[in-house]
């Protein structure tokens, strides 16, 4: 997906063709309603409520879900639906999860021995939201759960499906590097200019044809005869996409417009002279770039060993 | 009890052990919730409680206050800054509504980080 909101507003009509669909069906729970799970939940809780023991024991009322929790088993209940919408989330780099909030009514109390059933519906999908840990849609499900038949509670629950805005670097793992360019017979002259901040192109000695980027030979007439002329730098985006997913925290960290390890642009830019070259823009949200966009070349030094050519939006 | 009246604070040192535990009795094996590596991966400095977790311990510091025979109605939650092992957080509560025998709660769970949970508790205590 790229940064224009036309493509989001197609991906939303999909996701928001969900609502109202089953997300659970004739959900089973593992175990009924029993004291050692109690006991379990009291214990991690801290929770010495008396009505959680003894013969009258009740469930405390907040394990309403937990009755109906998987675990690491598989989940015969969750719908075709479900899984759908989920897995558009996540193919389209949503991968992440977060549960925002569950609201519960509680209408009777589960008592050990309780036989839980459950049945899902997904009840709305957001619009693209932009929160602090990322860009992600709001799916919200509501669970009516039985006790043996009879309605015992209600159960809402909101999660953030998201693609992370950041990925910290692991502490102990060396930075992410750009990948080193390959640097060959064909191509030194280019990589050498980089060094000395010149963008260099070829030109045909034979027919005058500029060529970026570097090729052993003239493509309009065949020559092998060649000099190099120093791009002026001034430039124009032809053309563009945003590299959302996967993440690589290589290409985004050094640019304090991009969130770190977030998209990123990557523009086919023509020069001036009329060739074009691919880099990225930065200094400009990814998703501010846009095709016609002046531009401007500038060097950045990446890491000690390298320097590439970027460019810059030219603001007027 | 009237509107506007406050609860005693409850104070819950957030330990690895306690993400661990309220994880695990409530049958939520999400990785962020028990795998430090993992959870760095999907951009969260360390594991963080689950919502099942907070919801239990909203329940409890209601039913501590009101006494075993307050029976719990509704909690509606929602989640802010999580709970990273080594954090403690502090519940405060403040009576919204008294309605007969029902009793409404606004509850805040304030971390170091900011507010991990703010809702509201509906509670009957029986005459």
């Amino acid at each position: 997906m790229n940064g224009e909101p036309e493509v989001h507003e197609e991906f939303e009509a999909r996701l928001k063709a969900y609502e109202g669909r089953p997300a659970a069906a004739t959900g089973v729970g593992r175990d009924p309603v029993n004291e050692p799970m109690i006991r379990h939940w009291c214990e991690a809780m801290g929770d010495t409520n008396p009505a959680y023991t003894g013969p009258d024991a009740i469930a405390p009322p907040t394990m309403l879900q937990a009755w109906t929790m998987a675990g690491l088993s598989r989940r015969p209940e969750r719908t075709a639906a479900y899984d759908e919408l989920l897995g558009l989330l996540d193919e389209s780099g949503h991968d992440a999860v977060v549960a925002t909030d569950c609201e519960q009514e509680y209408l009777r109390p589960l008592r050990p021995g309780d036989d839980i059933t459950f049945d899902s519906v997904i009840e709305s999908v957001s619009g693209r939201k932009t929160t602090k840990l990322g860009t992600g849609y709001f799916v919200t499900t509501r669970t009516d759960i039985k006790a043996s038949g009879e309605l015992a509670g209600t159960h809402r629950f909101r999660i953030l499906k998201y693609a992370p805005a950041r990925r910290p670097k692991a502490s102990n793992a060396p930075k992410e590097r750009r990948p080193r360019p390959v640097v060959n017979r064909d191509n030194a002259g280019f990589w050498e200019g980089v060094a000395r901040h010149e963008l260099l192109i070829q030109r045909c000695t034979g027919c005058g044809t500029l060529r970026f980027p570097w090729l052993p030979g003239c493509n309009g007439c065949g020559s092998l005869e060649w000099d190099t002329v120093e791009a002026s730098g001034e430039g124009t985006v032809y053309s563009y996409v945003v590299m959302h997913h996967p993440p690589f925290p290589a290409f985004t960290a050094s640019d304090h417009a991009a969130a770190a390890a977030g998209p990123f642009a990557v523009g086919l830019i023509e020069l001036a002279e009329g060739v074009r070259i691919i880099s990225n823009v930065v200094g400009v949200p990814y998703d501010k770039v846009r095709v016609g966009m002046p531009v401007r070349l500038c060097f950045r030094q990446y890491d000690d060993e390298l320097v590439l050519p970027v460019f810059q939006e030219v603001t007027r | 009890m009237n509107a506007g009246d406050r609860l005693p604070p409850l104070e819950i040192p957030i330990t690895r052990t306690l993400i661990v535990a309220g994880a695990i009795a409530s049958r939520d094996y999400q990785d962020v919730h028990h795998d430090p590596e993992l959870a760095r991966q999907k951009g969260s400095p360390d594991i963080f409680m689950n919502i099942l977790t907070t919801n239990g311990l909203v329940g409890r510091y209601i039913t501590d206050h009101f006494g075993p025979r307050a029976v719990l109605r509704r909690v509606a939650i929602r989640l802010g800054a999580p709970n990273h092992p080594g954090d403690t957080m502090v519940l405060t509560g403040t009576v919204e509504q008294v309605d007969g025998d029902l009793v409404t709660v606004r509850v805040v769970g304030a971390n170091g980080i900011g507010k991990h949970v703010t809702g509201t508790v509906t509670v009957r205590i029986p005459a």
